[in-house]
């Protein structure tokens, strides 16, 4: 189904360079509607950097980017947020001197409209827009990934797993189309992840948030995903179904001629011969 | 010990006071400040005034440096704009005292944008620096713009008057200034209740990611600069209405500092910390006086020495609570809280 659908994402001939370095040439690929896209490649290949240009914090040197088939090249990225275009970060970003309740709440912020003079006042608008927000918050997104226990703590607090999941609440509060997810389950453990990746699925199936991941446990690819994109030194070098892809021979090599070779008997051959 | 309330919705948990107790103790609060001035004499009044009158200024200085992490150092340049702007509108205009210290608020708030124009993209020292150049310059135009502040002679104004009620003494004054400090500190409060202290503070811990998840920096942080400055305006506004004298020396640098230091050792990014600072901070000066008074038997320049040694207490209570006390009084106090709150119980 995921391969009939029209894309939501659009990535074409995208290129990236940091003076002389080149992180990105000529990337394409598409993320079909309602899919769970994954990319993956060895450490460095840009994976970052592409989720970047799409943020709009990075300006590619050229290509062009199409969210629901209109050029966001232009655009901001406080302004492609409030397209839906929400996401997580590789090396956790919560706001320290906030509780998880307030990091959860600022993902809402581009959707809100309370004005300065509304806020100073907290009447009307400011006072129901927050009490509308703080309901739903509690009751679609922090009742859905379990962290009830911990919404007044400040985020320095807490464990780096939960730390992954509030910023992945975070991002849910931002009213996603597409959700970006940066090595969601980078260093959890088994049941942590198998957590995450139940919270992962659930979004893509009743949320009908269309998904777009990097990671590097290959095992969570294969199971999660329609989709997968692999790059290395900033080029696409394949696109498919997760089979398709891990059993392409250039695929293979990138892996082997990144030193991974152990890894990546385990991870490729175990997992999909399983 | 209190016992744990159970929240009824989310509403009430989104008060600001959300317990009876916290009501209780504010409602008190409010009495003990209505009542003060029938039991003060006239010096705890004026300290009373000017203390009101701080309180303001670094609630607003802690907006923007203790909430949004953009270093400020032109407060006392600010108020000086807030000051004049009364003065002036006072003794040239005559219009009615609100609308001086409104208009005091908004001219200041709009110097204020520009002056954080650099903040868009220099942060830290460099900010810190050009904050310190902007005040250089509001100070040049003081001391020079002889047609509109009179040079280095400055203005006198009358005192304060609102339906024929005169506020010349600070008795009459503190029932001024003090509500408009209650309604200063009340809507800071507010401010970080919603969406935009939010992205304040977001603005403070990560701006890039901020910025990623839709909050524009450009507004947001000429929106911390214009709203301390309007803070700072008012501020400087009531201080005219205080003094009622405003000269290009009302407003040193070493001012600047004081309320820098007043944030830092209240507690930055805490209301709370915003008053206990300003009033730490007002009584400092006047603790050192009566240092002096004491000294000055025994030491014959002793009250020569009270100006460098208050910049000296000023920068020493900046490093130390820098150093050993980040989060300020605010901390402190909420640790007495705590163990109040537990007590008899070991924490
Ligand atoms: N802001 C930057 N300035 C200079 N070089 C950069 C910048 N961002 C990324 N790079 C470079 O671009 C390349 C790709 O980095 P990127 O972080 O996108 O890789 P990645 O695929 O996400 O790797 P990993 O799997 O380790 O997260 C690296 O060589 C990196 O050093
Ligand atoms: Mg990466």
């Amino acid at each position: 189904m995921s391969d009939v659908s029209e894309p939501i994402l659009e990535v074409r001939d995208l290129s990236l360079a940091f003076g002389g370095l080149k992180v990105l040439t000529d990337v394409s690929y598409t993320v079909p509607k309602g899919s769970v896209t994954a990319i993956i490649g060895p450490n460095g290949a840009g994976k970052t950097s592409m989720f970047n240009c799409i943020s709009g914090f990075y300006r590619p040197k050229s290509g062009a980017i199409r969210f629901q088939g209109t050029d966001i090249g232009h655009l901001h990225p406080p302004q492609r947020a409030e397209l839906g275009l929400a996401r997580t970060f590789q090396n956790i970003a919560l706001f320290r001197g906030m509780t998880v309740l307030d990091n959860i709440k600022l993902g809402r912020h581009a959707h809100m409209k309370t004005s300065l003079f509304d806020a100073l006042a907290y009447f009307g608008r400011a006072r129901r827009e927050e009490t509308e927000l703080r309901a739903e918050v509690e009751e679609k997104i922090i009742d859905f990934l379990e962290i009830d226990h911990i919404r007044n703590k400040p985020v320095a607090s807490l464990a780096y797993g939960l730390r992954k999941r509030v910023e992945l609440a975070r991002a849910l509060a931002m009213k996603p189309k597409i959700l970006m997810l940066d090595e969601p389950v980078a260093g959890m453990n088994r049941e942590e992840t198998e957590d995450m990746a139940r919270f992962i699925l659930d979004v893509k199936e009743e949320w009908g948030v269309t998904i777009l991941m990097v990671e590097h446990d290959m095992g969570l690819v294969m199971d999660l995903s329609d989709h997968v994109v692999v790059l290395n030194f900033g080029q696409v070098i394949a696109a498919g179904k997760p089979a398709e892809v891990t059993s392409n021979e250039d695929v293979i090599r990138a892996y082997l001629g990144s030193g991974d070779v152990e890894v990546l008997r385990r991870t490729v051959q175990g997992e999909v011969a399983a | 010990m209190r016992i744990a309330t159970a929240k009824e919705s989310y509403a009430a948990d989104e008060a600001l006071f959300d317990t009876p107790t916290q009501r209780v103790w504010l409602a008190l609060f409010v009495a003990v400040c209505a009542l003060f001035p029938f039991t003060a004499n006239e010096y705890w009044l004026y300290m009373a005034c000017l203390v009101a009158i701080h309180v303001i200024s670094v609630t607003g200085l802690n907006i923007v440096t203790g909430f949004t992490g953009l270093v400020s150092l032109g407060q006392a340049a600010f108020m000086g704009v807030g000051a004049y702007t009364v003065a002036v509108a006072e003794t040239r205009f005559g219009t009615p005292v609100l609308l001086n210290l409104i208009a005091a608020g908004a001219i200041t708030a709009a110097v204020g944008a520009v002056v954080g124009i650099p903040s868009l993209r220099v942060k830290g020292l460099y900010l810190a620096i050009a904050t310190i150049a902007s005040s250089f310059i509001l100070h040049f135009v003081f001391a020079n713009w002889n047609s509109v502040t009179h040079g280095v002679s400055g203005i006198s104004l009358p005192p304060a008057s609102i339906l024929g009620v005169e506020f010349g003494r600070p008795f009459a004054l503190y029932f001024l200034i003090v509500p408009i400090a209650f309604l200063a500190v009340f809507s800071a409060s507010n401010l970080f209740r919603t969406r935009i202290g939010r992205a304040f503070i977001a603005i403070r811990d990560r701006d890039i990611s901020a910025e990623v998840l839709g909050i524009p920096l450009l507004r947001y942080k000429l929106m911390s600069f214009a709203l301390s400055s309007f803070y700072a305006g008012v501020a400087g506004g009531l201080w005219a209405y205080f003094f009622r004298v405003v000269t290009p020396e009302s407003f040193p640098f070493v001012y600047s500092i004081f309320f820098l230091a007043a944030v830092i050792v209240g507690g930055m990014g805490s209301i709370l910390g915003s008053i206990l600072g300003a009033v730490f901070m007002t009584m400092v000066p006047e603790v050192l006086k009566l240092g002096v008074g004491v000294m000055s038997p025994f030491l014959s320049d002793a009250v020569a020495l009270l100006s460098p040694v208050r910049t000296i207490v000023f920068g020493g209570l900046i490093i130390g609570f820098l150093i050993f006390e980040p989060h300020g009084l605010a901390e402190i106090w909420r640790r007495i809280r705590r163990f109040f709150h537990l007590w008899p119980f070991k924490t």
